[in-house]
């Protein structure tokens, strides 16, 4: 059931994300430390996900978006702004309640190398949340309930007595969603999730992520650092860039007609494997880099690279505005 | 001795690169073959562990214990880098005729010297420059591949720059002697979309200006797909296929090229489904007897389980797999 456009359906958000920004303490400069140093991580980001729903994050490095799938986890703080999961409020949830909250929500981390335990069997691994939270009374059930999530994932039933270095790279990301399963969540942060995997592996544990998504409503909030592999998993597409969301639209939308600059930049970039089409293609290439976080620009973001930048762009951030239904663009001149 | 001027630039005959490890002996390069000709750009596609690497690193000289070359031979203009005889010589001729640049610009340059002492080394070394010379001579470099206010670029260190501008630096640095050939690992893989996209076109157009020939050694298809003239596909430490790369997109023959192609994801192409290649890759220490795809592959036959030459296909292309043999004898 993936590919669906979503739009008007009026079910209540799962996750709603409302002006949320982070910031980071970076230490001090200056004279005697005087100066204190900021890094703007995320800032003013709004969005909400629906139940059963996929919202691809897309940015480049330091763009904040591990950051805003973190703070939602309750795993950095909040300096600004609110979080609503299932209509309540859990921005600055306590120790205990971020505890009770991830057995709604879950991670999957990028590096199936380094997130998994190399001194823990799998079995251990998949059944230390159940333990955790006093979901198995001991550990026959627990093992019945791993074998059960290791089907689910494709990994054979002997994988349970193995340690990970024992497995390839897909198959540990199938341990690590396997693992964010096994609290029966109703909404995954994957950061990353295929990024470190071969194109060959790439596609099987997405589409794994499809089919678990269809079987069990699960929402995903589907963090990627370019264009290519969320078009086929998310129903919507934020952008991020320094901080900031700079388009939002349905997923159709950000591939047919995008808005913002910095989007047709980011598809352009991403070279489509085939020569005359490749060659053919109109690249557009943005110059420069990112602005330093400690110290971003006044006004939009994106202003140092942007070609069509102006006067306002300079003194004044756009906000994220409609443009067409289903489509939210922050940009004074598009 | 072939020293004809028809020989290509570039041969790589029969590589065997054995690694010995406490686990066994891993089979890297398991016969490899390919030869790049004067002004061309070859792109070696593969996934991790395909041997895409250890292939070029042979060429540089680059095995180092407990890896092994025990077999095959690699000729640049017709001589030999291998033979022992010429060691002098062939140590003239890599860093000076054939540069490599290597995928993670942070670890390649050393932080404790500045951009400036780095490249003028290599022209001091290379080339007998004096200070001044290769002072001005840096400069120029810095301003070939883009980067502003090269005099006071040359005082900075590494960590003052972004990825981006390192990896400027490397190219910098590998086109220092004007070399022959240049060796690319992986350039693009550590950076961000955007900055990839400017480095690509860098490449692109310095390749075209300086008619240099290029090894680009990548997992992805559509980095290929921009830079390169012919495309050789790894699997298992061997090349699969290899052809000149707008026939080998258009109509790639090998099963494994093709899902390759299949599962690389398109922005240009709509579908909700990824297609995905069953299985995972063999162990190289012990490989399968037979085509190395054959597991995973939904051709096979069972001529499969014998070994398998590369085929000519004509138009200098060459696939391993026997049923492409059948499709040609037809």
């Amino acid at each position: 059931m993936t590919g669906q456009t979503l739009e008007g359906r009026s079910d209540q958000p799962l996750v709603d994300v409302r002006n949320l920004s982070v910031l980071f303490d970076a230490g001090r400069a200056g004279f005697w430390g005087r100066k204190r140093l900021t890094v703007h991580a995320v800032e003013n980001v709004s969005f909400d996900i629906r139940p059963g729903e996929t919202l691809g994050l897309v940015g480049e490095s330091g763009s904040g978006k591990s950051t805003t799938g973190r703070a939602i986890l309750g795993r950095v703080p909040v300096s600004q702004g609110h979080i609503y999961f299932q209509g309540k409020e859990i921005t600055h949830a306590g120790k205990n309640r971020v505890r009770e909250l991830s057995r709604d929500m879950q991670l999957v981390f990028q590096d199936p190398y380094a997130s998994l335990n190399p001194r823990m069997k799998i079995i251990d691994i998949v059944a230390e949340p159940l333990r955790v939270h006093g979901m198995v009374k001991n550990t026959k059930a627990a093992a019945k309930e791993v074998a059960r999530l290791l089907e689910l994932v494709g990994l054979p039933p002997d994988a349970g007595a193995r340690y990970p270095h024992a497995f390839s790279g897909g198959q540990r990301q199938r341990v690590g969603i396997a693992r964010a399963l096994a609290l029966k969540p109703r909404f995954i942060v994957a950061d990353e999730p295929v990024s470190a995997l071969d194109v060959s592996i790439r596609a099987q544990v997405v589409n794994l992520m499809q089919d678990l998504q269809a079987q069990f409503g699960l929402s995903y909030l589907f963090i990627a650092h370019d264009l290519a592999v969320v078009r086929h998993i998310s129903h919507r597409i934020a952008i991020m860039y320094a901080g900031n969301i700079v388009e939002l639209a349905e997923r159709h939308l950000i591939y047919d007609s995008p808005v913002h600059p910095y989007t047709r930049a980011l598809l352009s970039a991403v070279p489509v494997p085939d020569p005359p089409v490749q060659r053919a293609r109109q690249r557009i290439t943005c110059p420069g880099e990112p602005p330093n976080p400690l110290n971003p620009p006044s006004g939009c973001r994106f202003q140092s690279r942007c070609p069509y930048v102006t006067g306002t762009c300079r003194e004044k951030a756009p906000e994220l505005a409609r443009r067409r239904p289903g489509q939210m663009a922050a940009c004074w001149n598009c | 001795m072939n020293t004809s001027p028809k020989a290509p630039l570039l041969e790589v005959r029969d590589l065997v690169v054995n690694f010995y490890t406490r686990g066994g002996v891993v089979q890297a390069s398991r016969g490899v073959s390919f030869q790049v000709d004067y002004g061309q750009t070859l792109g070696i596609v593969g996934e991790s562990g395909s041997g895409k690497s250890v292939a070029v690193q042979a060429v540089m000289g680059l095995i180092f214990n407990p890896g092994r070359i025990e077999g095959g031979d690699i000729f640049f203009k017709g001589r030999s880098l291998l033979d022992p005889a010429g060691k002098k010589r062939v140590r003239q001729v890599r860093g000076k005729e054939i540069a490599m640049i290597f995928q993670d610009p942070m670890t390649s340059l050393n932080p404790v010297f500045t951009i400036g002492t780095q490249i003028t080394e290599v022209l001091r070394h290379h080339l007998g420059m004096t200070k001044d010379q290769a002072k001005k001579r840096a400069m120029d470099l810095l301003d070939m591949v883009d980067i502003n206010a090269p005099e006071k670029r040359l005082k900075q260190y590494p960590h003052e720059m972004s990825g981006g501008m390192r990896q400027r630096v490397m190219i910098a640095m590998a086109l220092a002697c004007e070399p022959q050939l240049i060796i690319a690992d992986e350039p693009t893989t550590a950076l961000d979309v955007t900055i990839q996209a400017q480095i690509l076109e860098l490449l692109t157009d310095l390749q075209q200006r300086l008619n240099v020939s290029v090894i680009l050694i990548t997992h992805d298809l559509g980095v290929v797909a921009q830079l390169c003239h012919r495309v050789a596909v790894m699997y298992a430490g061997r090349i699969v296929e290899v052809g000149d790369a707008d026939p080998v997109f258009a109509a790639p023959v090998h099963p494994y090229t093709r899902g390759l192609i299949r599962a690389t994801p398109r922005l240009d192409a709509v579908t909700d489904r990824m297609v995905s290649i069953d299985g995972v890759p063999p162990d190289l220490i012990s490989p399968p007897k037979g085509c190395a795809f054959f597991p995973r592959c939904d051709q096979a036959g069972k001529a499969c389980s014998r070994m398998q030459a590369l085929i000519a296909l004509g138009d200098d292309r060459h696939v391993s797999c026997w049923c492409a043999a059948k499709e040609v004898t037809r």
